[in-house]
Formats: structure tokens, sequence, C-alpha cells
């Protein structure tokens, strides 16, 4: 049913052209029916003019007219495809532009109270401090904001950065479940980890594996209230190395299975247990992972908990 | 801490402040630091110190950091030497654009604690 309504709305050009916000005159998708009509148009007043009057000249004049207006056409055609090329363009340059301001400040912010929070002469007080620390975590969550921005257009435009290199799983899924470890406990989850012996080095770029890794696991802890246990699984398999987060949490409710990677989408779930996010982290970890050659999927059972997997190539492709 | 002590970072970054930043933590950290805050005053110190590695900056005066980066490259005295361009711009084109002239990696600034890219720096060294 979804489907066929999709097909109808294909010829709602207006439609389409308003949402594209441009102007209907510039729109190519309505200036191509008006082409098109204008042809038929053509094609018929073409025979019956030529059966009415038969001096050859009135029927080239003819002609002439709608060639000349069809080019027209065709040029206003050319012209609102350009101005939408460039439209994308300038959008493009905006977010870099953008981001790199965002993150000049935020450099300074970051570095400069990492400085003071190290320096042993410093003298504050544990309040102090822990208000310091506060500003470090929110600047620090600054920068994911302006990263995630970034990506989100990248991913969009199929024109992510990747750095592939050969690394560790096993080093990153380690290094990760330490920087968890006062979270986790915070949240009295307990980390489990299996990671095979004959895990090869996976191909991809290491940054970015680790926000997807590190998404994934914000994710099963933010959704296991109380007491609860999170296995980190990764091992050889098909030639692939295959990365598992399982968590026995609230799970996923069935009506947002076909949502859950959308940009934005915050399930009702998130509400319920009041956890905050911008309901871009699967959005960006499947675009990450399809980029890097690989696939990314879940397992849910409400109540019972979350298994989300995914897998990437082991040599240089 | 004493492996730290011979080894000399040469930072090329227009921002003073944050040339002042850097450069006290990776005193703290037992590194030798030269400054240069543009692109052509980096090229020569670099020529003349032979530094144990570079961070560049690419929004620089005078001379941008992938014209810094050609000379370094071209230069058979410098070229070995490890660059790492450190920025907080990340156009598709930038970064592509550095590593194709030599870099050895791209950082973005903002992702990383001083005490993050002090680790990376100690991987590149070697």
């Amino acid at each position: 049913m979804a489907n066929l309504k999709n097909f109808i709305n294909q010829f709602n050009v207006v439609g389409q052209c308003r949402r594209y916000r441009i102007d209907l005159w510039q729109c190519p998708t309505f200036l191509f029916l008006i082409m098109g009509l204008i042809i038929i148009v053509a094609m018929a007043a073409t025979y019956f003019i030529a059966r009415l009057y038969t001096s050859p000249e009135i029927v080239i004049l003819l002609e002439a007219t709608i060639t000349s207006v069809l080019f027209i056409i065709g040029h206003l055609i050319v012209h609102g495809f350009d101005g939408l090329a460039k439209l994308n363009a300038t959008m493009s340059d905006f977010i870099s532009i953008a981001s790199h301001q965002l993150r000049t400040p935020l450099t300074h912010l970051r570095w400069t109270i990492e400085l003071l929070l190290e320096d042993k002469n410093f003298g504050a007080t544990p309040k102090q401090l822990e208000h310091l620390a506060y500003i470090n975590d929110n600047s620090k969550r600054m920068v994911t904001l302006v990263n995630d921005l970034l990506n989100v257009s990248r991913i969009e435009r199929g024109s992510l950065i990747l750095k592939p290199d050969s690394f560790s799983m096993e080093k990153l899924i380690t290094d990760l479940i330490n920087d968890f470890a006062s979270t986790a406990q915070a949240h009295n989850i307990s980390f489990e980890t299996d990671i095979a012996t004959n895990i090869p080095q996976t191909y991809a770029d290491p940054d970015k594996i680790h926000e997807v890794l590190q998404n994934l696991i914000d994710n099963a802890i933010r959704y296991t209230p109380n007491k609860g246990n999170v296995l980190i699984k990764a091992e050889k398999k098909n030639g692939l190395v295959l990365v598992i987060i399982k968590d026995n949490g609230v799970g996923i409710p069935g009506e947002d299975y076909k949502k859950i990677f959308q940009k934005f989408f915050r399930s009702p779930n998130a509400i319920k247990y009041q956890t905050e996010g911008s309901g871009l982290g699967l959005f960006i970890a499947r675009g990450i992972i399809k980029a890097s050659g690989g696939r990314i999927g879940f397992i849910s059972e409400e109540g019972l908990g979350t298994t989300f997997w995914f897998t990437l190539p082991i040599v240089k492709p | 801490m004493s492996e730290n002590q011979s080894k000399k970072i040469l930072f090329i970054e227009d921002e003073p402040d944050l040339q002042r930043t850097m450069g006290e933590y990776f005193i703290r950290s037992g590194f030798n630091i030269l400054k240069a805050l543009d692109g052509e005053i980096g090229l020569n110190l670099a020529k003349k110190e032979m530094p144990d590695i570079i961070l560049l900056d690419l929004i620089l005066p005078k001379m941008d950091g992938f014209q810094v980066l050609a000379g370094l490259k071209n230069d058979p005295k410098t070229k070995n030497i490890p660059v790492i361009v450190l920025t907080n711009l990340e156009g598709t084109i930038d970064v592509e654009k550095a590593l194709r002239l030599g870099a050895t990696t791209y950082l973005v600034k903002a992702n990383y604690d001083l005490s993050e890219l002090v680790e990376r720096i100690k991987q590149f060294i070697k």
C-alpha cells in the first residue's frame, strides 16, 4: 500500500517542487512536465494546421516557433539543475566552514581546561574541580555534536572521509571498555568480553569504528536501567570480522524496528527511560559501516534486551 | 620521561594562544619545543633545526600548510621528518591533498585531549 502511494506521489510534481522550496519555474521536474505538454499540443496543432493550410511556409513558421519555445524551456531546465547543484555545493561549504569555526573555540576550551586540571599547583577546592570537570564534559559534548553534524552531512552526500588502516579490534574494544568503566559502574552495568584468539587485523578507519562502537556501547548502557550485563563479542566469520554488542536491557519495541536507523529518530523508550541523545548515533553508525564495506543489524526482544552486530572486511579489498 | 628529552617537536601554528597551551603541555611531558607562527618561518626552522616531528596547521600566513608540506617533502634533508597535519579544517579535499603531499596523518585538533596528542606523537616519533 505504501509503495503504491509512493508511486502516485512521484507524479505530484508541484508538491515535490514545493518541498525543495524552489520557485516552480526553476524546478526541473515541473519544467519537464510543461515541455511534455507543449510537445503534445505542438504535434496535434501541427497536424490540424497542416491540414487546413497547405502552404509549406505556414508549417515551417509553426515548426520554427514551437522549436524556439522548446529550446527556451530546455534552457530553463538546465538552469534549474545548475541552481540546485550550486545550492548543494554551498551547503557543503557552509557546513565545512561552520564546523571549522565552531571547533576553534572548542579546542581552546578543551585544552585550557585540561591544562588547569593537570596543574598540581592549581589549588582548587573539590567543588571547583567538579565544576571544571562539568565544563570539560560539556565542551567535549559540543565537539561530538559538531562531528555528528559533519558526519550526517557527509553520509547523506556519500562523501564520508575514511582513512582505512589495519588495526586490532581487540585493542579498540579493550580501550573503550576502560573508557566506559566509570559510566558502567554508575549505571550498575558489568561488561563481559569474548574476543576470539584467531581474530585477524581489521581493515577500516579505526577512529570511525571507535565512534561506531562507542555509540553502540553507550546505547547498550543507557537502555539497560538497574543492574545489567553488556557482552561484547568479536570473532572471525565468513572471512569478515564480526562484532556483537548484546545487552539485557529494555529492548526495542517492534513498531520502532523500521525507524531505528533513521536520522533524529528517538524511540518512545528513550523518553520513558529519560535518556539524552541526538538521535543521530545509529544513523551515523550505519553510514560508517556501510561506507567501510560492512553490514550492520540488530535483533531485539522487548523486555529481554537487544543485540547489535556489524561486520567489517579483513584485508584491503 | 628520559626518552622524550632528546625529542624536538616543531609547532607550525598561527594562533599564539594555542602555541602557548600546546607548548606548555608538551614541555611538561618532557619534549623540546620549537615554535613558528607562519609557514615561511616554519619551513626555514625545520630545515635549520631538523626536528624529530612536525605538527603542522593548514591555515597559516605567508605560506599555507600545503605549501610548507610540499617544501618539506621536496627537500632531501627534511623529507623523512614525520609531519602530522593538526587542524580544525576537515574538508574531503583538504584531507586527501594533505595525505597525497606526504603527511603522516591528519588529526582534527578539537577531537583530542592534549594527553591523547602526546600518545599519538610518541607513536610516530619512532
